[in-house]
């Protein structure tokens, strides 16, 4: 894992004296909540609909134990006693006070962590693969990658004030787990025919109210120019992305309009120009960030045979673990998804427990997933039933990765001030109907995704089957998609028809359902079967 | 890359009492002359101070440098970054004149300006001088190259001394 130097530590230090003094200003009314608003935002500080909700940045996803430690320790202190974790690899607190925000920070900045550019119009946390380091697809570790743009990206002093939000995702292997194409710029690390590495570029990709999947920019940056070519990106966006329209402003926007051969002109022609400039880092910087990410300590094992006496426990590891690039070892998803629970909350308890957990069986390291779940990246096969057997005690190993009860949620109108409806009772509701129903077991890899509104949090375009809530007459309603992908067949799901209330939503996923149940040709996933069979059937099962 | 700062800032030196709030890293005189716009400046062989406004193509002026003294850039609004850029992109071109950020200009936002190549101010509120010196010292290092001399933690890191280039 990366850790801070003294220059790291630094500029976090300072940030936190920077932000302290800003709030103290507000709560003594020297600054106004408008002159407030894009300071607390620099530092992911949210007013929402009954508190102030803080983002706390989890860079691309990794954390230690002593990091998850200090996240439990602040749930307990300063919110309700638990957090949120978020599409974006990151953390959320709902119930935050404006008095404690500096010493949140300052909590934060002793385990080697911040909220820096997790709001605002800037470069947010950077986002990458959850198996990164441990899967055994990948080319090479992305992480290293993720870090220096990170670095190159924080306190930015030309892209901190773009025409809107900028997100990156960085992923090292054919199969994404990131979502990397629905990102404002996606980078995939690959080899060329001399087996050399580099960065293939993919931008203005987006979800939002116009979904788009982005094009390939590059096919191959050589990694002595990685920076250059991602400052090269952001400059034509910030001198030409739209900003007479909010809703036009997203990197998508540019590149759809000029299109992808006029964009990529323009930062190629941008790129020889910064070439001259020289200010790429220098090449021992990567070298030194990659080895914070070398092997942790394998061990040389065997291949191990797990004992699949206990059938729950073989059900679980059929389901929740992931094939390790070392013989004897696996990846382990903790799901944060119990039949009726809030996804992606958990408890300080459960936090802390994962901490302990990251430390004794995955060399103190844990990972965020992007569907709102937890990773313990390296554990070895004879150590996955102590494992399991120590989550199952703490409602921690419902066996559903990638089933439909795996469900992404957005906060919703329980929290968001932007929504249109609610998502979490609605996520509760499908889960206790498939669990009551017996279906969910039988219906294999299934991607469900519910946002509360248009912009897309809970990611429902990348749904197999998404929820849209939307404001009907005063009343909630919510529109079914079907089709969506984020993964490497990334694909954009599309509206069946007229929306439900929320009975009807339940109701109409559960019809859905049976429509690929009694279709579904040998192997097939859900996903598979709408491709293969369109639109109509579900249409005419839901409306008919 | 042309350092052309003076560490410590003048106030309103040079300008009557009538002056708008002012502030400069230069060590020059203030050059006199009202800027014109982009249009106006490329139209007319003589003048030597022009105002880039969000929207203008800084590149435009690139063949003319050698006869500007000062180039404003406009910010009607807080959020509209586009005059970084246009600021950057004239110092990587060899612009050593005045570099004159106007307008929107809010003491949270001096020191990325003056990253970008900006060495004189005329914001359209007043600055306290107490809270100018409090932003610019706030950030004790830099995580990238840009229009300034600052090294970035990467180079020092790397054993680079103040003013070597990366690469
Ligand atoms: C509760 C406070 C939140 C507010 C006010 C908020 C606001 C927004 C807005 C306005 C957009 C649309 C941006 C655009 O299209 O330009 C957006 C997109 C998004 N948000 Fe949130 N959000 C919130 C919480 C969350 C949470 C909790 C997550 C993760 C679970 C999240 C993840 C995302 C993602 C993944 C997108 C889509 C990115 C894209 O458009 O490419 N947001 N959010
Ligand atoms: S999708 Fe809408 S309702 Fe959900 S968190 Fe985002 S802005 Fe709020």
């Amino acid at each position: 894992m990366y850790r801070y130097d003294q220059y790291d530590q630094a500029m976090v230090d300072a940030r936190v004296e920077e932000f302290r003094d800003q709030c103290q200003r507000r709560l003594d009314g020297q600054l106004s909540e408008d002159q407030f608003k894009p300071l607390r935002l620099m530092n992911g500080l949210y007013l929402q609909l009954h508190a102030y909700m803080l983002r706390v940045a989890i860079p691309y996803g990794t954390l230690s134990g002593a990091q998850m430690h200090i996240l439990a320790d602040i749930a307990d202190k300063y919110d309700r006693g638990y957090a949120h974790f978020t599409t974006r690899q990151n953390v959320q607190y709902n119930w935050i006070k404006l008095e404690d925000a500096g010493d949140i920070l300052a909590d934060l900045a002793s385990r080697e962590m911040h909220a820096i550019q997790t709001s605002g119009n800037c470069i947010r946390n950077i986002s990458s693969d959850h198996f990164a380091g441990a899967a055994a697809d990948e080319v090479c570790d992305p992480r290293p990658y993720a870090e220096l743009l990170r670095q190159w990206s924080s306190f930015h002093p030309e892209f901190s004030y773009l025409p809107r939000k900028f997100k990156i995702a960085v992923i090292a292997s054919p199969t994404d787990r990131a979502a990397m194409k629905l990102h404002d710029i996606g980078i995939n690390l690959v080899r060329n025919n001399e087996g050399e590495l580099g960065a293939a570029f993919y931008v203005g990709g987006g979800m939002g109210r116009t979904p788009m999947i982005a094009p390939q920019i590059r096919e191959f940056v050589p990694l002595d120019q990685l920076i250059t070519y991602a400052e090269a990106c952001l400059r034509v966006y910030n001198r030409h992305g739209r900003r007479d329209n909010k809703y036009k402003a997203r990197i998508k926007i540019l590149v759809h309009e000029l299109g992808a051969d006029e964009y990529r002109r323009q930062v190629e022609a941008e790129f020889e120009h910064l070439l001259a400039q020289k200010i790429e880092p220098p090449f021992a910087e990567l070298e030194r960030l990659c080895e914070f990410f070398g092997d942790p300590g394998f061990e040389n094992l065997a291949e191990a045979e797990i004992d699949r006496s206990d059938p729950e426990f073989a059900l679980w590891v059929d389901r929740n673990t992931h094939p390790h690039k070392r013989p004897g070892y696996t990846s382990a998803v903790i799901s944060l998804k119990p039949v009726g629970g809030i996804p992606g909350d958990a408890t300080a308890a459960q936090m802390r427990l994962m901490a302990d957990l990251a430390t004794q069986y995955s060399f103190d390291e844990c990972r965020v997933m992007h569907t709102q779940n937890i990773v313990l990246p390296h554990v070895r096969k004879a150590d996955l039933h102590a494992l399991w057997t120590k989550l199952d005690e703490a409602g921690l190993a419902t066996p559903n990765l990638d089933q439909i009860d795996d469900i992404i949620a957005c906060p919703g109108l329980d929290y968001c001030s932007l929504a249109n409806a609610r998502s979490i009772p609605v996520a509760q509701k499908i889960s206790q109907r498939f669990a009551a129903n017996g279906k969910g077991d039988t219906l294999g890899e299934l991607k469900l995704k519910i946002s509360g509104c248009i912009n897309a949090c809970g990611h429902h375009h990348a749904g197999h089957i998404g929820i849209l809530g939307v404001d009907r007459k005063g009343v909630e309603n919510y529109q079914l998609l079907l089709g969506g992908s984020e993964a490497d067949d990334t694909s954009l799901a599309k509206i069946t028809g007229p929306g439900f209330d929320e009975d009807g939503i339940v109701n109409a996923v559960e019809t859905a359902t049976d429509v690929y149940l009694a279709n579904r040709a040998d192997g097939e996933r859900f996903l598979d079967t709408y491709r293969r069979i369109g639109m109509a059937p579900f249409k005419e099962a839901l409306y008919g | 890359m042309v350092d052309h700062t003076s560490t410590t800032p003048s106030g309103a030196e040079g300008r009557g009492p009538e002056a708008r709030p002012f502030l400069r890293f230069r060590d020059d005189d203030p050059v006199g002359d009202p800027a014109v716009t982009v249009n106006a400046f490329l139209g007319q062989g003589n003048a030597t101070a022009v105002r880039i406004e969000p929207g203008d193509d800084t590149r435009e002026l690139l063949p003319h440098l050698d006869r500007v003294a000062l180039v404003e850039v406009n910010f009607p609004t807080l959020g509209d970054g586009r005059g970084y850029s246009a600021a950057r992109i004239l110092r990587e071109e060899g612009y050593t004149g005045e570099l004159r950020a106007v307008g929107n200009v809010l003491v949270d936002q001096l020191a990325f300006m003056r990253r970008c190549g900006f060495d004189a101010f005329e914001p359209g509120e007043p600055l306290d001088a107490a809270d100018v010196e409090a932003a610019l010292g706030r950030f004790p290092h830099v995580y990238q190259q840009a229009a300034d001399s600052a090294v970035p933690i990467w180079s020092l890191r790397h054993g680079k001394e103040a003013g070597a280039r990366n690469g």
